[in-house]
């Protein structure tokens, strides 16, 4: 049960940060939006967007099974698994959104993937 | 100067790429100080609230609106918006490492306010984040911009 819920957390969180990625990138956001009188607009825009939507609502399930994960695990267990989505992540950003992850930022998210675990201990 | 090239690409924003260096960066210190203080006054809400919660399934309600929970949601909800703002601007490859520093200040408030204990390996674990982030901090935020260029 355990480990079932740990693949649904970092499975949907992994799901959730590329399908917003992915949005993000094709629909870029302006510096005049983010004023406080655009903001309601943005935010209707942002809203119709499918893949935003379908990226909520895996937060919401990871959010939902991390919860459910501290209730039959320890927090020292359940907060590295966050620590595993940042390297899986980066794989698919280079795989999937095409991203240059030179040796530096392989490094870089290596480190800290290291030190979250070390942080949960 | 393929970067210089790549950030020009990108009108829409609003700014040249000097500026569009350091707006990302302040966006970065946005998303990490909105995360963590969300998160610290939802955690100083829910603990002074624990008490009441189990008493009464009204109690939840009341929970949500008391000033600390409802702070942390509105810092957690400018932490989504600015989030995705910056994932717009910069590769989720520098979004993610970047931003873990995060995971320090949330132990060096846990270790002030909550009197928790920060051994060894949290001062071992706080370094490798720092380090971490200081070597993704050296690469280009934006790196994709030029493979859609070259689609075109």
């Amino acid at each position: 049960m355990k480990w079932i819920m740990v693949g649904i957390i970092v499975g949907s969180t992994v799901l959730a940060d590329l399908l917003q990625s992915f949005e993000m990138k094709r629909n870029v956001v302006a510096v005049d939006d983010l004023r406080p009188g655009r903001i309601g607009r943005l935010l209707r825009g942002l809203a119709q967007r499918g893949p935003l939507i379908l990226a909520v609502c895996f937060m919401a399930i990871s959010f939902f099974a991390f919860m459910k994960l501290l209730s039959i695990a320890d927090l020292s267990f359940a907060v590295p698994v966050t620590a595993a989505s940042v390297v899986l992540e980066t794989v698919l950003a280079r795989l999937l959104l095409k991203e240059k992850v030179n040796p530096l930022r392989w490094a870089g998210a290596f480190c800290v993937a290291c030190g979250v675990a070390l942080l949960a201990v | 100067m393929a970067a210089g090239r790549v950030v020009a690409e990108r009108p829409e924003t609003g700014f040249g790429p000097k500026r569009l260096d350091f707006k990302t960066k302040l966006l970065t210190a946005v998303v990490v100080l909105a995360n963590v203080l969300g998160n610290f006054s939802l955690s100083w809400g829910m603990k002074h609230q624990a008490a009441k919660l189990a008493d009464s399934p009204l109690a939840y309600i009341q929970t949500i609106f008391s000033p600390w929970v409802l702070l942390g949601t509105t810092l957690l909800i400018l932490w989504f918006l600015a989030r995705m703002t910056l994932l717009s601007w910069a590769d989720l490859s520098y979004v993610l490492p970047v931003t873990s520093i995060g995971y320090v200040f949330t132990a060096f408030l846990g270790k002030y306010f909550f009197a928790e204990q920060i051994t060894w390996q949290r001062w071992l674990g706080t370094l490798a984040i720092m380090l971490g982030m200081i070597l993704v901090g050296l690469t280009t935020p934006n790196t994709t911009a030029e493979v859609r260029e070259h689609g075109r």
